[in-house]
């Protein structure tokens, strides 16, 4: 189940949205990126913009989908850029910078026949965001943090 | 390309049809990972896949693909069906393997994406 | 055709096993779905997929298929370079992605 637990309009500052996201529950996932597309779409966004940042938050759900046992994601819009924040209570990455390259995986093999775990999440949304932060400790989680700057 | 050309072209049967007369697909993508489709992200792709799972249909809307062809015959469950309704993305189905629809498409002259 | 000429034709980087290029292909099988291939390849195809992991060596052997064509310039790495050396298992790659791979061999296998 997916659920909105916060959302603060201000429609001169900014607009932020999160999104509990539950392990193992693909029904409602990409719900929240969808949404971002949504209303970057309406603000008048940059379509290679909405696509972005739709690619990588959308990544960063399956992550905490397929590997933790739950997390949120949380978008904040302002005039100058988009911030995607999301943190997961799940196995945490033991080694970032192989985590990082492309094709390396540690999926399950029932996650490959549902057409995820092809060791390319976490490069596409570095590749997606003009900056990218990552921290993991293993037993507890991770975190990472992307920004996508409007021109 | 037309949706209906390339209807005809892989034998197809329309699952979901386009509400845009004036689709234009000018690329296709071939793929059963969809971290593949999101590394892509070509506009105005046709994704030829052979996972019919209600993801499929996510990954689409948020990399912009514009139509999706399963392969084998495959009938995605109602669900697939109702979101790529809900979110106009239409969808057919050719009995011709992943192999054959992408060489057809392939002689017919549509390009392959490449990512970025 | 054989194997070899395939891999001329189309610039192919021959990652393992250069003598596997003798095999003839029987056609072309497109597909990152282990239980899809399992199913559904013959004896001979070469198998285009992006998938980089250990299975498919485990795969292509079982399956007796041609070899594997990794697309979209994915890298295997080393281990899975041993593992197909050891199997006999052709392993190539291009940066093209699968569409056009498949493209371009069914249009020299027709």
């Amino acid at each position: 189940m997916l659920w909105q637990i916060g959302m603060a309009l201000n429609l001169d500052e900014s607009i932020e949205q999160s999104f509990q996201l539950i392990g193992g529950n693909f029904n409602n996932a990409g719900e929240s990126s969808s949404q971002l597309k949504r209303i970057l779409s309406k603000l008048g966004a940059d379509e290679s913009i909405i696509t972005r940042a739709a690619v990588a938050m959308f990544e960063a759900e399956m992550n905490v989908i397929i590997y933790a046992a739950a997390g949120w994601v949380r978008f904040t819009i302002t005039p100058q850029l988009v911030k995607i924040r999301v943190e997961d209570m799940g196995p945490g990455i033991e080694n970032i910078e192989l985590a990082m390259k492309e094709g390396y995986s540690t999926a399950p093999d029932w996650v490959r026949e549902m057409g995820w775990g092809a060791g390319m999440g976490l490069p596409n949304m570095k590749k997606n965001s003009d900056e990218f932060k990552i921290e993991s400790v293993v037993g507890e989680g991770t975190t990472i943090e992307m920004v996508i700057h409007f021109p | 390309m037309t949706l209906k050309e390339i209807a005809e072209i892989l034998e197809a049967d329309i699952l979901v049809d386009s509400d845009n007369p004036n689709l234009d697909i000018r690329s296709a993508c071939s793929a059963d990972m969809m971290s593949a489709v999101l590394y892509y992200h070509a506009p105005n792709a046709v994704l030829i896949t052979g996972l019919t799972q209600p993801q499929v249909v996510r990954t689409a809307e948020i990399a912009g693909i514009k139509l999706i062809v399963f392969v084998f015959s495959k009938r995605p469950e109602q669900v697939t069906i109702d979101m790529a309704r809900q979110k106009n993305i239409p969808i057919i189905t050719t009995p011709y393997c992943m192999y054959s629809a992408s060489g057809k498409l392939f002689q017919a002259g549509l390009p392959g994406c490449y990512g970025k | 055709m054989k194997l070899d000429k395939l891999v001329k034709e189309l610039t192919l980087e021959v990652k393992t096993c250069r003598e596997c290029l003798q095999k003839d292909i029987t056609g072309a099988y497109v597909s990152d779905l282990l239980s899809d291939v399992m199913a559904n390849s013959r004896d001979g195809n070469i198998w285009i997929t992006l998938q980089t992991h250990m299975n498919i060596v485990a795969v292509a052997g079982l399956k007796n298929l041609a070899g594997i064509l990794i697309v979209g310039g994915r890298r295997p790495e080393d281990e899975i370079i041993r593992k197909a050396e050891e199997e006999k298992v052709a392993i190539m790659t291009t940066p093209m992605p699968a569409f056009e791979a498949a493209g371009r061999i069914y249009q020299m296998l027709q």
